[in-house]
């Protein structure tokens, strides 16, 4: 049904081990990526969102992070199987990342041409003199002034907005073929955000890169997503096409955070709708539905096991009991 | 709103912070004018919505507000008194009729004290200073109150901040700025912090205070849907300046400034239906520093309309009519003196 799948994530299990128990952080997710797609992640903190993407790189720290199950294929290749030099060729080579906190992800002691630099020839394997080219080509494409001076600033003297684009730069300089943006605008100004979204949108269309956009605002995914999954203490709950999920959201959890953003478009309602209850704590958590006690649907099926995936046509797929009857009768 | 009692109001509000430089004998060099001349009223019972990107200067309009900044010059008058030349006596006494509840529901609580504890604390201060005569018993009841009221168990009296999630912190800090029964509540950027779920319980929670206390608000946020669910009135800041103010419908209906215009394009809306066919307005370029001296329209760098005459002085807030006030040379012709 996807063409051009590049990477694949199947049934990853990531726990940690804390004094407390263990913290099911990933449990069994899986999701397709194909080629110059974007694809939203959302979830609200502790759903995973993040914790999956480092998965993908094996970043997990270990101790106290296990991957305890699933794959992760990236082309043919299995990347657990691989030896940490060969990771380390598609980190930052193949599958490029943008961070939250474009501060403390830029080395403050080191000039911009220094880090981009030797990202680039690490992964190009070109002379530093053709490196330092590609940079400064690289920055006027994200759109900083005067590129050429600029890149022997450090990273103090660049504002917010336009770290996140030295960020940008940096992660698209050796072409990726899958761009990984964790919250890429979450610490911006709205006026900023605009500014780096339309950026990462407009970039990854003309360079056919791949996006996982991984996020908590809704508005944001919207606005660029091809894809969607939704995302609840640590498993997908429910996934679709970016117009089929904010349309027509089938899990009650979709439905609940959908009707609880205050919108401009709408008018103005007395009370807002809100999701009773706190996000469930990851540390041994039983074989339930995770979603149950805040859930206004919940059942006495959702309190002893997880529901099944249910798939609705090629692109839709949820977890949740209310659908059962619809697997079974299949 | 103009039959509304007044209850705060700010006048010409400046606050520069000084640049000093000098390792022993400090010198002024210059300032950051965080707030730079702003006039706002708020009525009883109302929410005056504060909005604008980092470093406009909202939060600084709280805190001299709350007089927790001296202000370089401008008044604040709450029930008609002067707190800019207020005695310590007469602010201590204003504080209990108004409030601050902060950002980060993390940094804001100590982590040191239970829950009970941080709940009192307000009490107990004004118990200490003469202000309040209130018994240990009854600081004690009216605590447990304050806690059932914002949705927290009163057994979790004897339990510290890290026993708690983000949101049932920030209900915390509303019951902790409900304790000395205030008639306004400055609240900054309370929601941000916060998850979307935990994000509308909490904006319910502070307007269901708000119809059964008559409780006013100075809300302050970045995020524009936030605001305009939540306020009466809005004022939209920009470099310490007040750009725009108006009811909170006119103004996401008619938006006069170029600025207003532009930040409500660029919020996003949970509809890719709605997403693909929006004109968006990106704004170039950042906010400038707030360190020099403006004599052109302050918004006048980054402006997709502006005209000669913005460079050349800088607008007033006038009333267009109905209470709708916009600082734009593209709807009047009114220079600041």
């Amino acid at each position: 049904m996807k063409k051009d799948i590049i990477l694949k994530v199947e049934g990853l299990k990531t726990y940690f081990n804390t004094d407390e128990g263990v913290v099911k952080a990933v449990d069994g997710v899986s999701f397709e990526l194909s080629k110059g797609e974007t694809l939203g992640l959302v979830g609200e903190s502790g759903s995973g969102k993040s914790v999956s993407n480092l998965s993908i790189m094996s970043l997990i720290p270990s101790p106290p992070g296990k991957i305890m199950g699933g794959k992760v294929l990236f082309g043919d290749k299995s990347i657990f199987d691989l030896s940490e030099e060969e990771m380390r060729n598609i980190r930052g080579g193949k599958i490029g990342m943008i961070f939250q906190d474009p501060m403390t992800s830029l080395n403050p002691f080191l000039r911009i041409s220094t880090q981009m630099v030797e990202t680039i020839v690490l992964h190009k394997k070109v002379s530093k003199h053709e490196a330092k080219k590609r940079a400064i080509e690289m920055l006027d494409l994200v759109g900083i002034p005067k590129a050429y001076d600029r890149i022997n600033d450090y990273p103090h003297q660049f504002s917010g907005g336009m770290r996140q684009r030295v960020m940008i730069a940096m992660a698209l300089s050796c072409d990726p073929e899958v761009l990984i943006a964790d919250e890429p605008t979450s610490a911006l100004d709205v006026t900023i955000q605009a500014q780096i979204l339309e950026l990462i949108q407009s970039l990854s269309k003309k360079l056919g890169t791949a996006v996982i956009m991984i996020t908590h605002d809704l508005g944001v995914v919207a606005g660029m997503c091809d894809n969607v999954n939704v995302m609840y203490a640590g498993r997908i709950v429910e996934k679709g096409t970016n117009d089929e999920i904010f349309a027509d959201p089938k899990h009650p959890y979709t439905q609940g955070l959908i009707k609880s953003v205050p919108r401009l478009d709408k008018p103005k309602q007395k009370r807002l709708y809100s999701i009773e209850g706190q996000p469930p704590n990851v540390i041994d958590l039983p074989e339930c539905c995770p979603f149950f006690p805040r859930c206004e649907f919940a059942m006495d099926k959702c309190k002893t096991a997880y529901p099944p995936v249910t798939k609705f046509g090629d692109t839709r797929e949820v977890s949740c009991w209310l659908y059962e009857e619809k697997t079974r009768g299949e | 709103m103009e039959n509304k009692k007044t209850l705060l109001e700010v006048k010409d509000l400046q606050m520069h912070f000084p640049i000093e430089s000098g390792v022993i004998i400090k010198k002024k060099v210059g300032a950051i004018r965080a707030v730079d001349g702003i006039s706002f009223e708020v009525g009883e019972g109302e929410t005056l919505g504060l909005v604008g990107e980092s470093g406009c200067g909202k939060s600084t309009t709280a805190r001299c507000v709350a007089q927790l900044h001296k202000p370089t010059a401008g008044s604040v008058f709450l029930e008609g008194n002067n707190l800019c030349t207020a005695s310590k006596e007469d602010i201590l006494r204003a504080r209990m009729d108004m409030q601050m509840v902060f950002q980060d529901p993390y940094a804001s609580l100590n982590p040191r004290m239970t829950a009970g504890n941080i709940i009192a604390e307000p009490l107990q201060i004004f118990k200490k200073r003469g202000v309040l005569n209130i018994g240990q018993k009854e600081i004690v009841e009216k605590v447990e109150g304050l806690m059932e009221k914002v949705g927290l168990s009163r057994f979790f009296r004897n339990r510290y901040p890290h026993e708690f999630s983000g949101g049932q912190r920030q209900r915390i800090g509303v019951a902790r700025a409900l304790a000395l029964g205030p008639k306004i509540i400055l609240a900054d950027e309370p929601v941000s912090a916060l998850d979307v779920s935990i994000q509308s319980q909490i904006l319910n929670l502070l307007a269901d205070f708000q119809q059964e206390l008559n409780l006013s608000y100075l809300f302050i946020a970045h995020d524009l849907a936030v605001i305009q669910h939540i306020s009466d009135r809005i004022a939209v800041m920009y470099l310490g300046k007040i750009m725009e103010t108006a009811d909170s419908l006119d103004l996401y209906k008619h938006p006069l400034h170029p600025y207003t215009e532009a930040l409500l394009s660029a919020v996003p809306i949970p509809d890719p239906e709605i997403e693909r066919n929006r004109h968006r307005i990106i704004l170039t370029g950042d906010v400038p520093s707030p360190d020099t001296e403006r004599h052109s329209c302050y918004f006048y760098d980054r402006c997709p309309k502006k005209m000669d005459k913005c460079a050349k002085s800088v607008p007033a807030l006038v009333d267009m009519g109905g209470g709708h006030k916009v600082a734009c040379f593209l709807h009047h012709a009114v220079s600041e003196s």
